[in-house]
């Protein structure tokens, strides 16, 4: 079954915002959460595919309403639970 | 992340998630600080140039590019050790190429620096594949009608670039003058040199 992400050739998403960005990052903590997507995989705790599956598989209002690396963020939590490494609800308690 | 946890920004929640995995002794803020600091170091657009302005100025290393793009780049020290393929794909008078991911952010990030928000974004990756023409047209690309246009979607095991082609009257130019005219955009495509 096609996901969410599988958008190519869906129509309805408007123009391209074609400007170039200055910096790689918008924020400091898109930064931080590529560093713990890099180091997390590294200590073997998810690969890339897992990774990869933890965004795809998010719920599509949830995928579309998401920022880049806000999907980021979601993925390696989802993942970090998934692992047992936190538990459910332990980031908000 | 809106609604449920509205109480928390994002950027506080990510904090919050380093303590916790510090606390639990996962990662370490400093090891994680090294990390960040090395994921992007020695990428960029640069990098995608050179090899650009070598297979411009060298027919043999342009042909071992073209054939395997992964080796080739490898004799210019670059993706080392990296388990991605690269495929390279030349723009020709008839031919021009771009690139995407329509399922992600797929890119040969080493040779082409970070990616710009427009590459990940869903407007891109939805419409690069049905109308090519139309959005180059946007980035100011417009092609002549007789140009047929190949968009290549990378996946997790294969990444592009793009090989523009070279403008005329850059006989004279050193390499290094060549690899300063080549843009990102024109190794993802969406421009010209």
């Amino acid at each position: 079954m096609a996901r969410i992400n599988d958008v190519g050739g869906f129509e309805g998403f408007g123009a391209i915002d074609t400007g170039d960005d200055p910096e790689p990052f918008h924020a400091d903590w898109e930064a931080r959460v590529v560093g713990l997507f890099n180091a997390l995989r590294a200590q073997g705790i998810f690969n890339t595919n897992e990774f990869r599956d933890a965004i795809e598989s998010m719920p599509p209002a949830e995928y579309l309403a998401a920022s880049y690396y806000e999907r980021w963020f979601r993925a390696v939590c989802t993942l970090l639970e998934r692992k047992g490494v936190i538990e459910p609800g332990e980031l908000d308690a | 992340m809106s609604g449920d946890h509205a109480d928390a920004t994002i950027a506080q929640r990510v904090r919050r998630l380093e303590t916790l995995l510090e606390d639990k002794g996962v990662l370490s803020g400093a090891r994680l600080d090294e990390i960040i600091d090395a994921s992007l170091s020695g990428a960029s657009p640069a990098n995608g140039a050179r090899v650009v302005a070598r297979a411009w100025t060298d027919p043999e290393f342009k042909a071992r590019l073209l054939a395997d793009g992964t080796a080739a780049v490898r004799e210019l020290g670059f993706m080392e050790g990296s388990y991605q393929r690269l495929r390279v794909v030349e723009n020709t008078e008839a031919t021009h190429n771009v690139i995407v991911c329509t399922l992600c952010s797929c890119y040969p990030l080493r040779l082409l620096g970070p990616s710009p928000s427009w590459y990940k974004s869903e407007a891109y990756r939805s419409r690069v594949v049905r109308e090519p023409r139309a959005v180059l047209g946007e980035f100011g690309l417009d092609l002549p009608a007789g140009t047929e246009i190949t968009v290549w979607d990378s996946s997790a095991e294969t990444r592009y670039m793009v090989l523009p082609r070279r403008p005329d009257g850059t006989d004279g130019l050193t390499e290094e003058q060549l690899a300063a005219l080549v843009t990102r955009n024109a190794l993802i495509g969406t421009a010209a040199v």
